[in-house]
Parts: structure tokens; C-alpha cells; sequence
């Protein structure tokens, strides 16, 4: 019988030191994209892919049959063009990655995703609170980007506008059936956008990355869509009768691979089959 | 085959593809779909597009118009994919429309894709063709349809999305 070769814990121990001592955080650099397009097709493809990935699990668990299949097929929606972005990011990068090497054979510090997609499905009304506020923000991000000056990207999220849309619409019902719904069901509601309001501001942060690419058309200039979100939201809000959250400063660091401890629970369930049997087929 | 025998053909290759059936809803097939957008580009190729980002079946049409072009003699005919424009349901042909119908889905209206979703259309029911109808979900059995029930004859129907 093979034996597993001993782990001493001082190994252990001196590896993790070494890293901080060096202040990195960072995913090896063989495991990352350089090049600032493929960087952001990564956030873009990875909040995408994340988001998708947590929907899933409601697949079989949701309150009623019509919000199983509701949930799953945006979920779809979300892989789908998260496997359009991933594709595309592979491609600039140039070293014959696909979607679902960058999606199943990245390291947790190598995501890029925002930390809001991350968090737990909480209860329904979590789920919806961060599918509202996600997708409220994700049709003003992609109607600027179906005018990219990268035709690639454009075509994309022209595509993906359409189905987004629909995320909103239904989101947004669901908040104010739940927030003037019974006192338990807005009690909850009330939580659950509590709970994601930390991780708004970090959808509309920009970096130099960001700045560069917007600059040139190719990216949405996040920080000018902030006014356009807060109207819609505040909107949806009233007609629900729910408080404006409040949160005094945002989390951040998705963007540079800091992650929540939730991200890597999640890519463990995704990645585990890939890794286990790579180049698998069926 | 050279590239001007190819576009001399599209005609023969469309027709090809005609009984290529939608594996989500084999009344319809691919052409009535709008799946298919013809021949073109540089090398020609046949074109397709998908009708959501995620729809799994994607990969099922591709290998089945291969599998159709293959039988027809159009073996050399590559199928390249593409996303714009985009599709919306306006792709969806008369014949195909009607078929739908047939079919028991309520098909969308035209030019749904330049409205608001929440645009109240009227949507009539298959069975009975009464337009005393509502929504259930907005989601349905696939990521294209949404569940409507008609309150004449009580039956639930699909509803092809306005998209």
C-alpha cells in the first residue's frame, strides 16, 4: 500500500511564513494573466462564474418548484457567458487556456471575483437581496459594455444584457413581495440586504487596471454608474417599503485575490471533480 | 469545394438543415429557430448563433447540424459561431411561429425585443386560443420559456420569452 509522504508541521509552518514575511498574498505567478484585458475579463468572467456557481445550490432546495427552475436558469445564464468571458480572457492571454481550465485549475487567490458573489445563499431572502443588488448593477455595467471599443467583449455583453435584465426584473419583484409581504418575511429581507450592502461599493471600485482600459473604451468607468444603481435601488426599495441600508465603509479585495473564507469552500464542491480526474470526459 | 461553390450552394445547405430538429423543442427545427443565419464570412463558413449564453443544448445543435451537413455532402462546410447581432426572438420564422403553436408553446409577439419586458402583451393560449391568460413563472422548463396558465380552459402552457 502507498504511503502519503509525512507532513511536517515546521514545513508547513516555515512555507507560510516565508509568504507573509514577503507581504505576498498573491496566486503563483504562473497561475495569473498579465496582460490588463485578460485581467479584466477575469473580474468580469469570475463574477459571472461565482455567482452561477452559488445559484446552484438551490437547485432541488428552493421554496417552490417555479423558483427552483428560476434560480437554476440564471444560474445558466450566468456560466454561460461567464464561459463566453473565460474563453475570451484565455484567448488574450495566449497560452491555450479555455474557460474551464481558468474556472476549474485556478487557486482561490488567482479569483478575481467580487466578494459579494461569494457570500453564502443565507435564506431566500439573502439570495435575493444579493441577486437584486448584483444584477441591478450588473445591467448598467453591461449596457456600457455592449458599446466596448473591444468588439469581442462588446458582442458579449450585448448578448448577456438581454438575459441580465430579466435577473433585475425578477430580483426586484421578489423584494418587495418579501419586504411588504408578513412581518417575517420583511424581517428577513431587511437582514439580507443588510448583510450585502458592505459589498456594494466594491462593484463600483475602480483601480489604475480599470481606469487605463476605460480610458481607451474598451471598460465601463464603474464609479460613473454608482448614481444610476442607487436610483433604481432606492426605487424598488420605496415601492417595497423597506429602509435604505446602511453601511459606514465597504469591504474590499476580491479584485486582488482577498478573499472571503467562503470562496474557497465553494470552488472545493466546484473544482473537486476536474482535479480529481483532469481531462475527463464523458 | 472552393469558396465559390460554397455560397453557390448555401440554398442546398439551408434546405439541408430544414428537418434539423431544435433538441429542446423538436417541433421546431434549427432554421425555423434562427439558429442558423446562412453562409458567410472569411473562409465561409456556416454560421450559427446561440439563443441564450448558457443553453446547454448549444453543443447538441452543432453536433447535429455536423452530423446533418455530413449527410448531405457538405463535409468540407465548416460551422463557426457567432454572437452579434444578437439573437432575439425575432429570429424565429413564420413557419416556425406556427409551428410552436402547433406545438402547444404560445409563441412570442414580433418586435418583443425592443420593449420593456414588462410590456403587457397579449398572449393567447395554444389549446383554446382564449385571451384570458396568466403568468405563473417567469421562468419555464427551459431558460427560453416562461409558465402560463390560461383561466378559459385552466390548461398551464408554455410561453416562448420575449427576449
Amino acid at each position: 500500500m502507498p504511503s502519503l509522504p509525512t507532513i511536517q508541521p515546521e514545513d508547513v509552518a516555515a512555507a507560510e511564513h516565508a509568504a507573509h514575511d514577503e507581504g505576498h498574498f498573491d496566486a503563483p505567478a504562473e497561475t495569473q494573466i498579465d496582460d490588463a484585458l485578460g485581467e479584466y475579463l477575469l473580474r468580469l468572467g469570475d463574477d459571472n462564474l461565482i455567482l452561477g456557481q452559488r445559484l446552484t445550490e438551490w437547485c432541488g432546495h428552493a421554496p417552490a418548484l417555479e423558483v427552483d427552475l428560476s434560480l437554476a436558469n440564471m444560474a445558466l445564464d450566468l456560466i454561460g457567458q461567464a464561459t463566453l468571458l473565460l474563453d475570451l480572457a484565455g484567448e488574450v492571454e495566449g497560452r491555450g487556456r479555455d474557460a474551464d481550465a481558468l474556472a476549474f485549475h485556478r487557486d482561490v487567490l488567482a479569483f478575481r471575483n467580487c466578494l459579494m458573489v461569494e457570500q453564502p445563499n443565507g435564506d431566500f431572502a439573502q439570495t435575493m437581496a444579493r441577486h437584486f443588488l448584483f444584477a441591478t448593477f450588473q445591467v448598467a455595467l453591461l449596457e456600457g459594455l455592449a458599446a466596448s471599443t473591444n468588439p469581442r467583449l462588446a458582442e458579449i455583453a450585448a448578448k448577456g444584457v438581454k438575459e441580465i435584465r430579466y435577473h433585475a426584473e425578477l430580483s426586484a419583484d421578489w423584494i418587495v413581495r418579501l419586504g411588504d409581504g408578513t412581518v417575517e418575511s420583511r424581517e428577513r429581507m431587511i437582514e439580507g440586504l443588510d448583510w450585502h450592502w458592505r459589498f456594494v461599493d466594491e462593484l463600483f471600485q475602480m483601480d489604475a487596471v480599470e481606469q487605463d482600459l476605460a480610458a481607451r473604451g474598451v471598460a465601463v468607468d464603474r464609479a460613473a454608474l454608482r448614481a444610476r444603481f442607487d436610483a433604481a435601488v432606492a426605487a424598488t426599495l420605496m415601492e417595497a417599503t423597506l429602509p435604505a441600508p446602511t453601511y459606514p465603509r465597504g469591504v474590499l479585495g476580491g479584485r486582488k485575490g482577498h478573499h472571503s473564507e467562503h470562496l474557497g469552500h465553494l470552488l472545493a464542491i466546484m473544482q473537486y471533480l476536474p482535479r480529481s480526474y483532469p481531462d475527463a470526459r464523458w | 469545394m472552393s469558396p465559390s461553390a460554397l455560397a453557390i450552394d448555401e440554398a442546398a445547405i439551408l434546405a439541408a438543415l430544414d428537418d434539423v430538429p431544435d433538441p429542446e423543442i423538436p417541433a421546431v427545427s434549427v432554421t425555423d429557430m434562427g439558429i442558423v443565419r446562412g453562409v458567410g464570412g472569411t473562409p465561409p463558413a456556416l454560421l450559427i448563433t446561440p439563443t441564450y449564453s448558457g443553453c446547454p443544448a448549444t453543443l447538441v445543435i452543432e453536433a447535429s447540424i455536423r452530423e446533418a451537413l455530413d449527410a448531405a455532402g457538405f463535409a468540407a462546410v465548416p460551422i463557426r459561431t457567432v454572437l452579434s447581432p444578437p439573437w432575439t426572438t425575432d429570429w424565429i420564422s413564420e413557419r416556425g411561429r406556427d409551428r410552436l403553436r402547433a406545438y402547444g408553446i404560445a409563441p412570442p409577439p414580433r418586435g418583443a425585443a425592443t420593449r420593456s419586458l414588462r410590456a403587457v402583451d397579449e398572449v393567447r393560449c395554444p389549446r383554446c386560443d382564449s385571451a384570458d391568460t396568466r403568468e405563473i413563472s417567469r421562468f419555464g422548463s427551459t431558460p427560453c420559456k416562461a409558465q402560463w396558465q390560461c383561466r378559459a380552459c385552466l390548461e398551464p402552457f408554455d410561453r416562448f420569452k420575449c427576449h
